[in-house]
């Protein structure tokens, strides 16, 4: 691959700017529902991108006792991580931009950098209620995140490798296969919603009680850009999901499957968005009890009726 | 983690006006709880003894912006009792119902903000599109959405006439039928319970012990309601039941207050149905007789207590109030022990505070020397222009003649 080539896939498509905009579209989606299952007029389409550009021209200020370099760092590492985990997901076709045998593993860590960076973020600005957040970032992470890898496992296990392309490719041979992972699906959703820390996984930027969590502290372009790393991830989140668990139509021709590709981002947002309207914010505990009481044998069972219709039917 | 001191408050986004509350913390549990009042006063009390009756009335309707027309009823009452004025029936009439739409629109704003506090924010969204039904029934009544300005000495100002008590009933179904949801939302919505029951505990005893008022106490079970125990305006005249719940938590404060909504549409049909002719206001003098009188008035949030004195003048010689706030803040500390951080914000919003209503007076104590002394409006004022003159440089008393010179020249 050339060098022009490699540098368009990075910086136009399906690189930052496709992602960006992406992203972009992704959030006002979220909040319009959002608005609209409240029963409230919600923003005009423009109104990601006017905030987006309203922040980069803004102020930046850093705590005095913040440590700079991690400080300014931290929301460049989310950005990238995030942007970074597309590259390896199929989208509209059957094989991601790259793909090797454990790919899925990369993505998923990929996508663990982000929280990583904001607990850092958080933590390094010192300020209390930015303390506190990262910390419940921190503890956020070790409940959801092992449910997101159980979600994602069973799948794989079922396709029997452990590439995203190869798994697809699975599926489109075998689409009945996708009806048995139903219960997976579900936990990865709700591990998706912790991930993006939305309702009632909002616990480390909960308003009410820590301002804005690892965020009080940032301003101006830093915001931006973590702002635009968390809808980078939902950007990503959803394509895994889609990728994993939604993956019928991909042998189409292209434009058809990219379609098929947005309406299948477009349901994922819109069940996280009606989560969000449904339910309150839990407290920390609470989540940490709910996701390991209820959730995490759920994905077990999952899993071990994946490989029991394995060992026995195939 | 060590034990982190958080301060939530005087500027924080869980807070609608400043108060602070210093929480120290050990992880997430709440160790220690300070709290500070007194960032929002506004010298209403003594503010008062420089006007005229008439113009007091006005001003202290204007001491809570929720429960404007229990300020100004409770302080009326007292007045009238002071001159002996006996009300006609009908404005006694008027002025309950007014009372009860007033109930309605305070708490379904409690109800959203609750929701808000929680993470619920559909919650908010839900009850405060509803509660614009009863904002505009008190605007249709009275032109004013807050601040009605519907009291007088002796009576009311606007009638409530056929139409509107028509439109009052009409309106009362439609929010009686949302209430009603509201209620099932509440008890049947699990992530709400989650976050609501067992939070912010206070015992039946210690209700008592703190002088807890309101749907608060009676949440812990203590059955106390002014309508009731001590009937004003037309409250003898009407059927209801005081709403009581054992739960002694957050959620018990919910289902107290959804419970009170039902009881006050009940009300409000009863009112308007045995509505009687008459006056809506009677003469009242405008010196009032040497005396004086408390009252007493349920308000959205609890017993809401005025005292007027009089001394024959048309200016009361010492007007003194206090907010329900006032009396629930001290159990607030009682109910933050022992719980988490997530659920300060609840727990405080669960008193439906009104910290500016609550902020009264000044005094300075003097840990040396262990001395306490209450600053009067003369040495206060004093100090306020000499602290703007050698701090700031800016001299109030030299501005004022300037302004007096310019107003001459006009």
């Amino acid at each position: 691959m050339g060098i022009a080539s490699a540098l368009f896939n990075i910086i136009v498509f399906p690189g930052f700017l496709f992602l960006g905009v992406m992203g972009l579209i992704l959030e006002y989606l979220d909040r319009i529902l959002y608005a609209r299952f409240q029963n409230r007029q919600g923003p005009p389409f423009y109104q990601p991108l006017a905030d987006f550009i309203k922040l980069t021209a803004k102020e930046e200020i850093i705590p005095e006792e913040a440590d700079r370099r991690v400080f300014k760092f931290m929301p460049i590492i989310a950005l990238t991580a995030a942007t970074t985990a597309f590259f390896y997901i199929p989208m509209w076709g059957t094989s991601a931009l790259f793909s090797f045998t454990g790919d899925v593993i990369v993505v998923l860590y990929l996508l663990t950098i982000p929280t990583v960076s904001f607990f850092l973020g958080g933590w390094s600005s010192t300020s209390m209620y930015a303390s506190i957040g990262a910390v419940r970032t921190l503890t956020q992470l070790f409940s959801y995140e092992v449910l997101l890898f159980l979600g994602i496992l069973s799948p794989m296990l079922l396709a029997d490798t452990w590439s995203l392309s190869e798994s697809t490719i699975y599926y489109q041979h075998h689409p009945v296969m996708m009806l048995l992972n139903i219960a997976a699906f579900a936990i990865s959703m709700i591990a998706l919603l912790g991930k993006l820390e939305k309702v009632p996984f909002d616990i480390a930027e909960a308003e009410t009680e820590i301002v804005g969590g690892s965020f009080t502290e940032y301003t101006g372009r830093l915001l931006a850009l973590f702002r635009m790393a968390i809808d980078v991830e939902m950007v990503v989140g959803a394509s895994l999901i889609a990728a994993v668990f939604l993956p019928f139509g991909l042998m189409l021709n292209p434009v058809v499957a990219f379609i098929l590709y947005l309406i299948k981002v477009c349901i994922i947002v819109f069940l996280l968005s009606l989560f969000r309207t449904l339910f309150a914010r839990l407290r920390i505990d609470q989540m940490v009890s709910v996701c390991w009481k209820y959730f995490a044998p759920l994905a077990l069972a999952q899993i071990l009726f994946v490989m029991i219709v394995k060992g026995v039917f195939l | 983690m060590a034990i982190v001191k958080i301060p939530i408050g005087p500027q924080h986004p869980a807070l609608k006006e400043p108060e602070s509350f210093l929480i120290s913390l050990d992880g997430e549990r709440i160790q220690e709880v300070g709290m500070r009042l007194g960032y929002n006063h506004r010298g209403i009390e003594k503010a008062a003894e420089g006007r005229t009756y008439i113009q007091n009335i006005y001003l202290l309707e204007r001491v809570c912006g929720i429960c404007s027309h229990s300020h100004s009823t409770a302080f009326i009452q007292a007045v009238e009792e002071v001159a002996g004025i006996e009300l006609s029936r009908r404005a006694k009439y008027i002025r309950t119902i007014m009372g009860e739409l007033e109930r309605i629109h305070s708490h379904l704003l409690w109800l959203g903000v609750a929701g808000h506090e929680v993470g619920f924010d559909t919650l908010l969204m839900y009850s405060w599109r509803d509660r614009e039904i009863v904002m505009d029934l008190l605007a249709m009544i009275s032109g004013n959405r807050v601040n009605y300005g519907m009291n007088t000495f002796g009576g009311v100002r606007r009638d409530i006439d056929k139409q509107k008590q028509q439109d009052i009933l009409t309106a009362v179904d439609a929010l009686e039928e949302r209430t009603k949801y509201y209620a099932k939302v509440a008890t049947e919505e699990i992530t709400l319970i989650k976050r609501l029951s067992g939070v912010g505990y206070i015992s039946k005893e210690d209700v008592y012990r703190l002088g807890t008022v309101g749907p608060t106490g009676r949440a812990s079970g203590m059955p106390r309601d002014t309508r009731k125990d001590d009937p004003y305006a037309a409250y003898d005249e009407v059927d209801f039941n005081v709403i009581t719940d054992n739960h002694c938590d957050v959620y018990g404060r919910t289902l107290v207050r959804v419970g009170e909504l039902m009881e006050t549409y009940k009300i409000i049909r009863q009112l308007i149905k045995n509505m009687p002719d008459g006056e809506i206001a009677v003469k009242f003098p405008r010196r009032v007789p040497a005396g004086e009188a408390t009252s007493r008035y349920e308000a959205p949030r609890g017993e809401d207590v005025h005292y007027v004195k009089g001394n024959g003048t048309d200016k009361p010689e010492r007007v003194k109030l206090r907010a329900p706030t006032l009396a629930n803040l001290q159990s607030v500390s009682k109910m933050l022990e022992d719980n988490n951080l997530a659920d300060v914000p609840i727990t405080i919003a669960a008193i439906d505070p009104c910290f500016s209503c609550t902020d009264r007076m000044i005094r300075i104590v003097d840990n040396s020397k262990g001395s306490a002394n209450t600053t009067d409006w003369e040495t206060l004022r004093k100090k306020g222009i000499e602290w703007y003159r050698n701090e700031k440089g800016i001299d109030f008393t030299d501005l004022n003649k300037k302004y007096a010179n310019i107003r001459k020249v006009d």
